[in-house]
């Protein structure tokens, strides 16, 4: 064998080629394009069973009773289980844990889950729930928030009067005193359908119960294999300690895969109870009503301005039509309060919101948590004013910034501020002054501005560890592998982390190898959610390099037989200040630095400091992060003026995110974060007919294609916030919820229609324009105050 | 009931005892273990599934495995040769058209069979080859981009 040739490194490289800042391709990518990627439903799992669930088709009705006596003693059949399998509720708040992974007593949405097998085929799956025999009382069913609110409803959840799951009322600031002191007060209504996420692969899980040994082993979708790992200990009421959670390559989340799904405890329950292996492949209509998207909204937006533009108030009341369960529910509803604060200098703002129970597939986490919506309806309202006022939208946007560092009203701090870079790009690129409300009849132009965290500075599990946590192994043949626990689920994790390992080390990338998300494993991690895992996971990696290096450099000094203070390390090398060209490789200093001690492992973390969780007030802690991310946009649309079709023709997005660790990625999130924005914008919505999902598929919930999709621009900022690492921040969701208002605005200038409901389809338009008084436009009322 | 299947499936002939009522994706994927082919809808709505039958793309979870008896089956198992990546292939792993990868080798299979009939398609032609393959996480653009950067290698080869 040939010993690898020895290269002679150079002193100060002029940017490392796989360090931060790289535009590299992603390190799981040739798995992903050959094919060769497994996914939940590709594992290898000779003689599996086959795992189905019988769905409600009732929207909501006591559970009398459940015979699964027939289904039981079919052949083939290995398993029946139902509500009786589990007594513990479970949900992704510890406070607030009201779903069971099969029904019990009652089921409150059509597609509630009641049973499920495990049998040796699919057609004997099927044959057994066809055995299954219900008997139900059906209870009167409300498929809108004002429906469930009605003083005489049935409750959904005895404990919650009115179907109330959380109602949410502050003040930060002086409103009233705002709403005098304005030369125009403006209040109008919004509307956002329900969105869903729709990531490509649908659910599916593999659970494998080892019944000599009492230990269970699941592979699933997860995006948080964390809390499905919380979830089964719970729900099958085992040792934790005997539980093993794998993710494989996942296809997308967007929040989805966030919470404990239903099927992910149902499968490991059928293996438990099967005694063996299950697999559980879910439809893509069954992973529509696993749900958990953007919930139906009624927004009731005030705002107070001078005639120069500047915000004196707002006041805002939200209420959402949750679902059937609590699921992520409470932090959604205190999420759309929390954000109205962060983007701009507000000196008071109110906030009431109420999250309402409904016979509908639970809503839950999707990418913008919580703060998609009600930007819709703030940055529709600041342009509608702005207009009254003779203002042009950027000039009023400009007039309402932040200074970083800052505290806002409500307590959160905004460390880093690429805003106004954000909104000069986006005026040039989008030739706005010359071409704003000048393009003629059917063509128009329309911006807005948003912002998300980096990560929720106090988790919902809170446990008094760090954030983040990695681990490196360094060992005889000087590779490194990482190991984490952070869930790449597409957006390129497990990529980042390897970069900013390759920068801190400055060792060469192919060394590098990265081991995530196997309990048995990789560290706890708190998973792919709120954008945190450049932030934390990646200060977490940083920290665990810096630990590493620091015993590679003391093992170069002892080699070189120098102080540690005379090394210079150069990663794949390193020398003395005094002898430059006496170069020790780095299988040698690795060679040195096991000596006496073996394979190291070293760990690194991040932890996000008290001062960073959030006002003491209730609920305080949501929306509190060490690093905001900042996005403008411009989109310029074309409408059918005959047909009232809303096309877009181009999107220019700029996005603080404080650096840039990954620039081409950086780039693809923001393009499919924009792109997503325009499906909720003007095509995607959820229907029910009495209960029934009518557009649990990929044709009738209507994503883009890529012929409706356009060029999306997009611009780099780099405020290089102080806390993240190498000044990093999220990039994913902050630009999502700027695109639905400058849409709007887009197609105002287009058509002279202000659309204050989502989606804007071409329904909705030919509608507006074919009548004197536009159905599209919910009650509005203007008053000038003082 | 089950009978013979003749086909070639990435330039390898095979028989099979295949049931009538099989899909194309179900053979692939569970008979021959190519689990490449990805399932992302209840059947036709996605493009996940996206082959190419004697080098024109067809949807295998909405094809039976009989009825294309005889034809060339190619996967994106078959694409890369003697290792390496083929253009496509490369575009997209260097030009992030995959995020997530799910959709990528439906998405990869129908622009080869683009590429094929037309080496240097334009933009808009890219866009209607690709119409039927949904992306949840690209918006689109850098696959755009990928595609075009496979047609000028291809232009650089020729």
């Amino acid at each position: 064998m040939n010993a690898p040739e020895r290269k002679v490194v150079t002193l100060a490289p002029a940017g490392l080629p796989h360090g931060v800042g790289a535009r590299l391709p992603f390190v799981d990518g040739i798995e992903k394009v050959t094919g060769t990627a497994r996914y939940t439903a590709d594992l290898p799992a000779g003689g599996a069973l086959f795992g189905k669930i019988l769905r409600s088709p009732y929207a909501h009705a006591d559970l009398l009773e459940v015979d699964v006596s027939a289904a039981l003693a079919l052949p083939g059949v290995r398993a029946v289980i139902t509500g009786d399998e589990c007594d513990m509720p479970y949900g992704v708040i510890p406070i607030a844990q009201n779903e069971f992974p099969l029904a019990r007593g009652r089921v409150r949405y059509i597609g509630d889950p009641i049973a499920a097998v495990a049998a040796i085929d699919e057609a004997t799956a099927d044959a057994a729930l066809a055995l299954i025999r219900l008997r139900v009382r059906e209870l009167p069913a409300y498929f809108s928030a004002a429906a469930a609110r009605q003083p005489d409803a049935v409750l959904l959840h005895d404990n919650k009067p009115g179907n109330i799951e959380r109602a949410v009322h502050n003040e930060f600031g002086d409103t009233a005193a705002g709403f005098a002191a304005a030369d125009l007060v403006r209040e109008d209504n919004y509307e956002c359908a329900e969105v869903h996420h729709a990531m490509m692969e649908p659910n599916a899980a593999l659970a494998t119960y080892d019944a000599e040994r009492g230990h269970l082993t699941l592979w699933s979708v997860t995006q948080v294999p964390y809390y499905v790992h919380l979830t089964l200990a719970r729900c099958l009421k085992m040792e934790a300690a005997h539980i093993r959670v794998i993710k494989p390559f996942i296809g997308g989340g967007f929040g989805h895969r966030t919470e404990s799904l239903n099927f992910e405890v149902i499968c490991a329950m059928l293996a438990r109870a099967a005694r063996g292996t299950v697999r559980l492949l879910q439809t893509r209509e069954e992973t529509f009503l696993s749900h958990r998207g953007r919930p139906e909204s009624h927004i009731r937006m005030k705002l107070g301005m001078t005639a120069d533009g500047r915000l004196t108030a707002c006041e805002a009341e939200v209420v959402q039509r949750g679902g059937a369960y609590g699921g992520y529910g409470l932090v959604t509803i205190l999420y759309s309060g929390a954000l109205l604060n962060g983007l701009y200098d507000i000196p008071a703002v109110k906030y009431d919101g109420y999250r309402v129970y409904a016979n509908t597939p639970a809503c839950g986490a999707m990418r913008g948590h919580g703060t998609v919506n009600i930007r819709f309806a703030f940055e529709s309202q600041l342009d509608v004013m702005a207009a009254e006022l003779g203002l042009d939208p950027i000039e009023v946007r400009r007039r309402n910034l932040l200074k970083a560092p800052t505290d806002t009203i409500n307590g959160l701090k905004v460390m880093s501020y690429g805003l106004p870079e954000c909104l000069d790009w986006v005026e040039a690129a989008s030739a706005w002054q010359a071409r704003k409300g000048k393009l003629g009849k059917g063509r128009g132009l329309g911006m807005a501005c948003s912002h998300f965290v980096s990560g929720s500075a106090k988790p919902v599990h809170w446990s008094g560890e760090p954030h983040a946590v990695i681990i490196l192994k360094l060992d005889f043949d000087a590779s490194v592998t990482i190991l984490t626990g952070a869930s790449d689920i597409g957006q390129g994790s497990s990529t980042i982390i390897t970069q900013v390992v390759a920068e801190v080390l400055g060792i060469d990338y192919s060394r590098i190898r990265i081991i995530a998300n196997d309990s048995a494993i990789t560290p706890k991690d708190n998973g792919s959610y709120s954008s945190r895992v450049t932030f934390m996971v990646g200060n977490a990696a940083a920290n665990a390099a810096e630990n590493l290096k620091r015993i590679l450099v003391a093992a170069a000094a002892k080699r070189l037989e120098v102080d540690e203070a005379e090394v210079v390390w150069l990663g794949e090398a390193a020398c003395s200040v005094a002898d430059p060209q006496r170069q020790i490789p780095f299988a040698e200093v690795t060679e040195e630095a096991l000596v006496a001690t073996g394979t190291l492992t070293i760990k690194g973390s991040f932890t996000c400091p008290a001062e960073f969780q959030g006002g003491k007030q209730r609920g305080g802690a949501v929306g509190s992060t060490m690093g905001f991310s900042y996005a403008a946009q411009a989109v310029e649309v074309s409408v059918d003026l005959d047909l009232g079709k809303v096309t877009v023709e181009k999107v220019w997005a700029a996005i603080d995110c404080g650096f840039a660790i990954n620039p081409m990625s950086v780039e693809g999130q923001v393009q499919g974060a924009v792109w997503m924005g325009m499906g909720q914008a003007i095509s995607e919505e959820t229907v029910y007919e009495n209960g029934h999902h009518m557009a649990a598929n990929m044709l009738d919930y209507r994503v883009p294609t890529i012929v409706e999709s356009p060029d999306i621009e997009v611009h780099i900022v780099e405020s290089i916030d102080p806390n993240g690492p190498f000044g990093a921040k999220e990039a994913s969701e902050g630009p999502l919820s700027g695109f639905m208002s400058a849409l709007a605005a887009a197609v105002e200038d287009a058509t002279g229609q202000r659309f204050r409901a989502l989606p804007i389809t071409a329904v909705r338009v030919f509608d507006a324009l074919n009548q004197k008084t536009p159905a599209a436009r919910p009650a509005a009322s203007a008053e000038g105050a003082a | 009931m089950k009978s013979i299947l003749r086909l070639s499936v990435n330039g390898k002939p095979r028989e099979d005892a295949v049931a009538d009522n099989t899909l194309l994706i179900d053979y692939l994927r569970d008979a021959l273990g190519l689990t490449g082919t990805k399932q992302g809808c209840d059947g036709g709505e996605c493009g996940a599934c996206t082959v190419l039958v004697d080098s024109r793309p067809r949807l295998a979870c909405s094809t039976l495995a009989h009825s294309v008896a005889g034809s060339e089956i190619e996967t994106i198992e078959g694409l890369s040769h003697a290792g390496n990546l083929s253009r496509l292939q490369r575009a997209f792993h260097e030009h992030l058209g995959t995020q997530c990868g799910f959709c990528t080798p439906g998405m990869i299979m129908a622009a080869e069979a683009l590429l094929r009939s037309n080496p240097h398609p334009q933009r808009a032609q890219i866009k209607a080859a690709l119409a039927g393959n949904l992306c949840r996480c690209t918006g689109y653009v850098k696959i755009i981009e990928s595609v075009a950067a496979a047609s000028a290698t291809t232009e650089l080869s020729a």
